[in-house]
C-alpha cells in the first residue's frame, strides 16, 4: 500500500484540490467506506478503479455531500467542507457528473445547461448565454437545445451532463462512470472532450471508470476493494497484475 | 340559446373560483407533491385579511373605500405566503417524501388555524409574541456563540420551557383587562362588503353578469399569466422546476434546495390567500370557509393531471361548467326537446340542485379517473416514467 502519508487535521498550505482523510461512511448499520484516505493534486486527473459494489460511487457521493460520513474530514482547496450542503460545495467549485447522468427530464437542453450556471459563485443573473466552447466540445448539443432533456439518448445525456457541470467553471470535475452503457465512438468523443477540458482549463478531475483505455489517460490511480483504498500510484506503473487483481471479474 | 350562454358564463365563473383556489394547490401539490390539507385554511386567512383591510379602510370613507380590495389582494397574498412559509419551515420541511405524515400534520395545522381565528384576541397575540421574541430572539443571539453546535440542544432545552413559562405568566398578569380578552373575529361569520363598483352587474341578452364575478374571472386570468410567466420564464421558476424534478441533482448543481422549497411553498400559499380574497366577495367569511373549497381544489388538480398547469385550467373550468349546467337544470331543459332522451332527462332533473350536482360531478370524476388515472393531460414521452 503506497497511499500518501497525510497529517490529519492540519490545514497546511498544499497544492491539493481535494484531500480526504480517514473517511468512514455507513448506510444504516452497514459499513461501506472504511478509513479512506485520498488526495487529488491540482491540475491532475485521478482515476478510481475497482469492481462493482466496492464503494466508488458512495465515495463520490460523500465528496459531493449527498451522503454524510460518520467520521473523517474532506478538504477542498484546504477548506473543510465536511459539514457543507451539496449546493455550497458545488458553488465552491466541484462539478459533479453522476452515474446515470441525472439530467432534469422535463426541462429543455438549453435550460439544463443554464442550470449549470448556478454553481458559479455569484449564481445566475438571468441574461447569460451558453459559451461557444461548450458546443465546440459537444457539437451534438447545439442541434438539440429546444428538446426536453429526458428525451435525449443515453450518450447525448452523458455529453449534456458533462457540459452542464462545465458551465459552472468548476475547479474539480467529478465523473462517475461516464462511459457506462455508451457506444464506442461516443466513448472516444467523451474521452477526447475530457482531455481537451483538462488541457484548456487546468482543472482537476476525479474519474470512476471501468473502461481501461480511459483509465490509462489518468495521471494517478487509486484502487478500491471492500470499501477501502488498497493500492495507488502513477498510472504508468499500473501493471497488468494490478488490473487483474482489481478490475477483472 | 341565451340559457346556454348564461349557463356557460355562470359555469366559467364557478370554474374560475375553483381555478384560483386550485392554482396555489397546483404548485404545492402538483409541483412539490406536498398534500397540504391546510390549503383551505390559508384561503380562509386571505379572506379574513380582506375583512381586516376593509375595516381599516372603512373610517376613511369614499373614495378610499372603493379601492380597498386592490390593497387587500397583495396584503392577503403576503399574509398567506408568510403563514405558508412558517408552515413549511416549521412542519413540512421535515416531512418531504412522507405523504402520510404530511397529510396528518397539515390536517392538524388546519384545525389549529380554524380554532385560532375563532379565539384569537389581544391576550393570545401578546403571549405568542412574547414567546417568539424570547425563544427565537434567544436562539439567534446565542447562535453567535463559538460552540453553537455543541450547546444547541442544551439551549433549546432551557429556552423552550423558560420562554413558555414567561409567556404564560405574562398572559395571567394581563388577563384581568377585558379589552384584551375580547375575541377579534369570534366564531361567527363576518361579512366583506364589496366596494360599490363591484356591486350590480352588466346586462347581457336577458341575464345579469355580476361585476363581482367578472372581477374574479379577470383576477384568475391575471394570476394564471403571472404564475405561468414565473414558472416558465424566470430564473427562480427554472430552479423550482429543476428541484421538483430531481432534488438531489439540483443541489449538486449549486441550487439551494431549501430556499427553493420555501419559496415555492410560500408562493403556492400566497395564491391561496388571493383566492381567499376572491371568495370573500361571494359570501360571508367564517372559520370553516376553507373547508368548503379544499375537496374541490384537490379534485381540480387531480383531474387536470398532477403537475400540469394547463390541465388545471381545463379541469377547473370543465368542472365549473358541468357543475352549473347540471345543478341549474339547464342541461335537462336543453335535452327535454328530444323525446327519446326522456329517461336521461329524468335522471338529470333528479340531480338539478346545487348539492346533488356536486354528487353527480364527483361520480363523473371517479368514473373519469378509472379511464384516465393520470388526469386530463398526463406526462407523455420518454420522461413520463421518470
Amino acid at each position: 500500500m503506497t497511499s500518501p502519508q497525510l497529517t490529519q487535521n492540519n490545514p497546511i498550505q498544499t497544492d491539493l484540490t481535494l484531500r480526504i482523510s480517514n473517511l468512514n461512511v455507513y448506510y444504516g448499520e452497514s459499513h461501506i467506506l472504511r478509513n479512506v484516505d485520498m488526495s487529488i493534486p491540482s491540475g491532475q486527473m485521478v482515476c478510481l478503479i475497482g469492481r462493482n459494489g466496492v464503494g466508488k460511487t458512495t465515495l463520490l457521493k460523500t465528496i459531493m455531500g449527498l451522503l454524510k460520513p460518520r467520521t473523517g474530514e474532506i478538504f477542498f482547496a484546504d477548506k473543510p467542507i465536511t459539514k457543507l450542503t451539496p449546493d455550497r460545495r458545488a458553488k465552491m467549485g466541484i462539478g459533479y457528473v453522476p452515474q446515470g447522468r441525472e439530467i432534469i427530464p422535463r426541462v429543455s437542453v438549453k435550460d439544463n445547461l443554464l442550470l449549470g450556471l448556478e454553481a458559479r459563485p455569484q449564481g445566475r443573473k438571468g441574461n447569460e448565454s451558453i459559451p461557444e466552447e461548450i458546443f465546440d466540445l459537444f457539437p451534438v448539443l447545439k442541434t438539440m437545445l429546444s428538446r426536453m432533456g429526458g428525451d435525449l439518448s443515453g450518450g447525448q445525456q452523458q455529453q449534456l451532463a458533462i457540459a452542464r457541470a462545465l458551465m459552472g467553471k468548476p475547479r474539480l470535475l467529478v465523473l462517475d462512470e461516464p462511459t457506462e452503457g455508451i457506444q464506442p465512438s461516443i466513448i472516444l468523443e467523451i474521452e477526447a472532450a475530457v482531455q481537451r477540458i483538462i488541457k484548456a482549463t487546468g482543472i482537476s478531475v476525479l474519474l470512476v471508470e471501468q473502461h481501461l483505455h480511459f483509465v490509462r489517460q489518468a495521471d494517478r490511480y487509486y484502487a478500491m476493494q471492500k470499501g477501502g483504498i488498497v493500492a495507488s500510484g502513477n498510472t504508468e506503473d499500473l501493471s497488468q497484475e494490478v488490473i487483474q487483481q482489481f478490475l477483472a471479474v | 340559446m341565451s340559457a346556454l350562454i348564461e349557463g356557460l358564463f355562470n359555469g366559467i365563473s364557478i370554474g374560475s373560483v375553483l381555478l384560483i383556489a386550485a392554482l396555489g394547490l397546483a404548485i404545492v401539490f402538483g409541483l412539490m407533491g406536498v398534500i397540504n390539507l391546510a390549503h383551505g385554511e390559508l384561503m380562509m386567512l386571505g379572506a379574513y385579511t380582506t375583512y381586516v383591510v376593509q375595516n381599516v379602510f372603512k373610517p376613511w370613507g369614499e373614495p378610499w373605500f372603493s379601492f380597498y380590495i386592490l390593497v387587500a389582494i397583495p396584503i392577503a397574498f403576503m399574509v398567506a405566503a408568510i403563514a405558508g412559509l412558517v408552515l413549511e419551515r416549521g412542519v413540512i420541511r421535515f416531512l418531504y417524501g412522507r405523504p402520510l405524515e404530511t397529510l396528518l400534520a397539515t390536517w392538524g395545522v388546519s384545525l389549529i388555524l380554524r380554532q385560532l381565528v375563532r379565539s384569537v384576541n389581544w391576550l393570545l397575540a401578546i403571549c405568542i409574541a412574547v414567546f417568539c421574541l424570547l425563544f427565537f430572539g434567544g436562539m439567534t443571539w446565542l447562535s453567535r456563540h463559538p460552540d453553537w453546535e455543541r450547546i444547541r440542544n442544551w439551549v433549546i432545552a432551557i429556552l423552550l420551557p423558560l420562554s413558555t413559562a414567561i409567556a404564560v405568566v405574562t398572559g395571567f398578569l394581563i388577563s384581568k383587562m377585558p379589552v384584551l380578552t375580547k375575541a377579534w373575529f369570534s366564531a361567527r361569520n363576518v361579512d366583506v362588503t364589496a366596494p360599490s363598483w363591484l356591486r350590480g352587474g352588466v346586462k347581457v341578452l336577458d341575464f345579469q353578469m355580476p361585476y363581482a364575478r367578472l372581477f374574479i374571472i379577470v383576477l384568475t386570468i391575471i394570476c394564471l399569466i403571472a404564475v405561468y410567466w414565473f414558472l416558465n420564464r424566470s430564473t427562480w421558476g427554472l430552479k423550482i422546476r429543476a428541484v421538483t424534478q430531481n432534488r438531489a441533482m439540483s443541489s449538486c448543481l449549486g441550487i439551494p434546495t431549501a430556499k427553493v422549497d420555501a419559496l415555492t411553498f410560500a408562493i403556492g400559499s400566497g395564491l391561496a390567500g388571493v383566492a381567499g380574497c376572491a371568495v370573500s366577495l361571494l359570501g360571508s367569511v367564517g372559520p370553516n370557509t376553507g373547508q368548503n373549497y379544499i375537496v374541490d381544489t384537490f379534485m381540480v388538480v387531480v383531474v387536470g393531471g398532477v403537475g400540469n398547469l394547463f390541465g388545471t385550467i381545463f379541469a377547473g373550468l370543465g368542472i365549473g361548467i358541468v357543475n352549473y349546467l347540471i345543478g341549474s337544470g339547464t342541461l335537462a331543459l336543453m335535452l327535454s326537446y328530444t323525446e327519446s332522451l326522456k329517461p336521461l332527462v329524468d335522471v338529470l332533473l333528479f340531480f338539478a340542485t346545487s348539492s346533488m350536482a356536486k354528487v353527480m360531478v364527483f361520480a363523473l370524476i371517479i368514473g373519469f379517473l378509472q379511464v384516465k388515472p393520470a388526469g386530463l393531460f398526463p406526462q407523455k414521452g420518454r420522461t413520463a416514467e421518470l
